[in-house]
């Protein structure tokens, strides 16, 4: 079975300056695409990639990269919407790069989500309400 | 068949009056025909809600011991200051106050994360306000500082004043510069990368009485989800805009100053709202009943979105540089189809009032007209309208020589 994740993978110094990733594609098969990244030698290291391959080579892939020394995060739970403060005004929709948010079109209510989310942040100081929260 | 609000009030106390929001009466129309749908529909109920600047609170704070005259010094809610120019212990909160240590733009876009808006939504919530104020102290006024909770409801009076609310009509905001900008039509990216409106379209409540024929000075309303009135015409008020065969103005037009008990209201319809690059604001929540005195009325009410043409406006030079450049009109039925041809483009639209909510204030206000909980008002005077002699300019600047 084949299945796309989108994970926030945060490097130790050491690990900053080995060929990660490659090994990913090498050994497990795995497809890349780096959703953002910011690595500076000698420091931690985040990046957010969307994995796509097999079932069971990205199970022994992520255990790979835990093994290593690299903490994972799951990325769909960084970004939230306080329902209560949302008003469904659809400022957020031209605003988010990944088209995360749609408009129900029957009520016209502002649907997330949470899977095409990116974790940019950008719809945060977007919202007019501050419905949009980032939990790290 | 005219029908007078006195007969449509005589209905409403005995539960029988025929009501509908103005989204329904579009098919009540047109499956009745207008003429017969004018005999039977006694109220079109309309609804918006959208962030609507010039909207205040005044409030009386009831006097303190000894006395304190709070006017002519300074006074802070949560930290944001307060008008206090007025008398001993009545305060004015405009919703785009700030507090005095934001940074604002000063490192751009400011966020603004919390303003007079704000205060507005957590005084109707029924939080405490941490209020401090400092004076210059008089012979029957001698305290010179204050520094208290304050809740509404301890309070004398707090009441919303909103002096330019539910606009007739709106700009679509686009920007034709290279670089994102940051207006009070929320984030517009470069080169028409997305195109923002303001408007519940056909549930507005002025689109469906364009001329103005039943709203006035006195019109009871729901107003932040309690009953508040049409106080005024609002500021900017202007009748005199081009119009389309069935009335509807081709731009920003018609505006109403409401006013109504905040001890009533409640913060799902008062939202403190934050305006990237901007300010900050208050989200309102407005439904006006349209008292269905005659088949022309009705035939107002049957407004759609496909009807109401928007103008297109680049807030990157020609809003700024107060140019009268519109790039064109499109329908809100085009702008709610989520795209909008410019240039040859296609730009994503996006709304920055909430449809959904405005649909829910026109259903509120149908029940409370249904159950008899509101009845309807004959107002004092109608809003100024084609024939009077307004005039909106801009500012006329003459400059001081030293």
């Amino acid at each position: 079975m084949v299945v796309t994740k989108k994970v926030v993978l945060r490097f130790p110094k050491r690990l900053v300056e080995r060929p990660i990733i490659y090994r990913l594609v090498k050994d497990y098969d795995l497809e890349f695409n780096i959703l953002k990244a910011s690595i500076t030698p000698e420091q931690e290291g985040l990046l957010v990639l969307e994995l796509k391959g097999d079932q069971k080579e990205y199970d022994k892939g992520i255990n790979f990269l835990v093994k290593g020394g690299v903490k994972i995060e799951s990325l769909s739970q960084d970004v939230t919407r306080n329902e209560e403060r949302c008003t469904s005004c659809g400022a957020c929709i031209t605003i988010c790069p990944a088209g995360a948010f749609e408009l129900e079109p029957e009520t016209r209510l502002v649907i997330f989500n949470n899977e095409k989310c990116i974790a940019c942040g950008l719809c945060i100081p977007a919202c007019p309400p501050r419905a949009m929260e980032v939990h790290f | 068949m005219a029908k007078t609000i006195e007969e449509i009030n005589r209905k409403i106390k005995e539960g029988k009056a025929v009501v509908f929001t103005a989204e329904e009466i579009i098919d009540v129309a047109r499956k009745k025909g207008v003429k017969k749908a004018a005999q039977e529909v006694d109220v079109v109920t309309t609804g918006t809600f959208g962030i609507m600047c010039s909207s205040a609170a005044y409030f009386n704070i009831g006097h303190t011991t000894p006395k304190m005259k709070l006017g002519g010094g300074r006074t802070y809610l949560n930290d944001v200051p307060a008008y206090t120019g007025v008398a001993a212990v009545d305060l004015i909160l405009g919703a785009n106050a700030l507090p005095d240590d934001d940074p604002r733009n000063r490192i751009h876009p400011g966020e603004f994360n919390y303003g007079g808006g704000h205060v507005i939504e957590e005084l109707v919530a029924g939080k405490d306000i941490r209020m401090e104020a400092t004076a210059y102290g008089t012979d029957c006024y001698p305290r010179r500082k204050l520094e208290s909770w304050i809740n509404i409801r301890d309070i004398n009076q707090a009441t919303l004043f909103n002096i330019r609310n539910a606009y007739q009509n709106y700009n679509v905001a686009v920007n034709l510069s290279d670089k994102t900008i940051y207006t009070y039509m929320g984030v517009l990216k470069p080169k028409l990368g997305n195109a923002n409106y303001s408007s519940a379209g056909q549930l507005s409540p002025l689109f469906n009485d364009p001329y103005y024929k039943t709203i006035g000075i006195g019109t009871r309303i729901f107003l932040g989800g309690g009953i508040g009135y049409v106080a005024w015409q609002g500021t900017q008020h202007n009748p005199h805009v081009e119009r389309t065969e069935k009335g509807i103005p081709k731009g920003g037009s018609g505006t109403l100053a409401t006013i109504g008990d905040m001890k009533q209201m409640s913060p799902r319809w008062l939202v403190g709202t934050s305006v990237l690059g901007y300010g900050c604001s208050l989200t309102v929540g407005i439904g006006v009943p349209i008292p269905i005195l005659s088949e022309e009325i009705l035939e107002y009410t049957t407004v759609t979105d496909a009807d109401i043409p928007a103008p297109v406006v680049d807030y990157s030079d020609a809003y700024p540089q107060a140019k009268p450049d519109v790039l064109g009109h499109v329908s809100y039925a085009e702008l709610k189809s989520g795209k909008i041809k410019l240039k040859g483009k296609d730009v994503p639209t996006a709304s920055l009032s909430s449809y959904p909510r405005a649909v829910e204030i026109a259903g509120i206000l149908k029940d409370w007209i249904k159950s008899g909980r509101f009845s309807l008002t004959e107002p004092v005077e109608l809003l100024p309208g084609v024939n009077s002699d307004i005039t909106v300019r801009n500012f006329k600047e003459r400059p001081i020589e030293y």
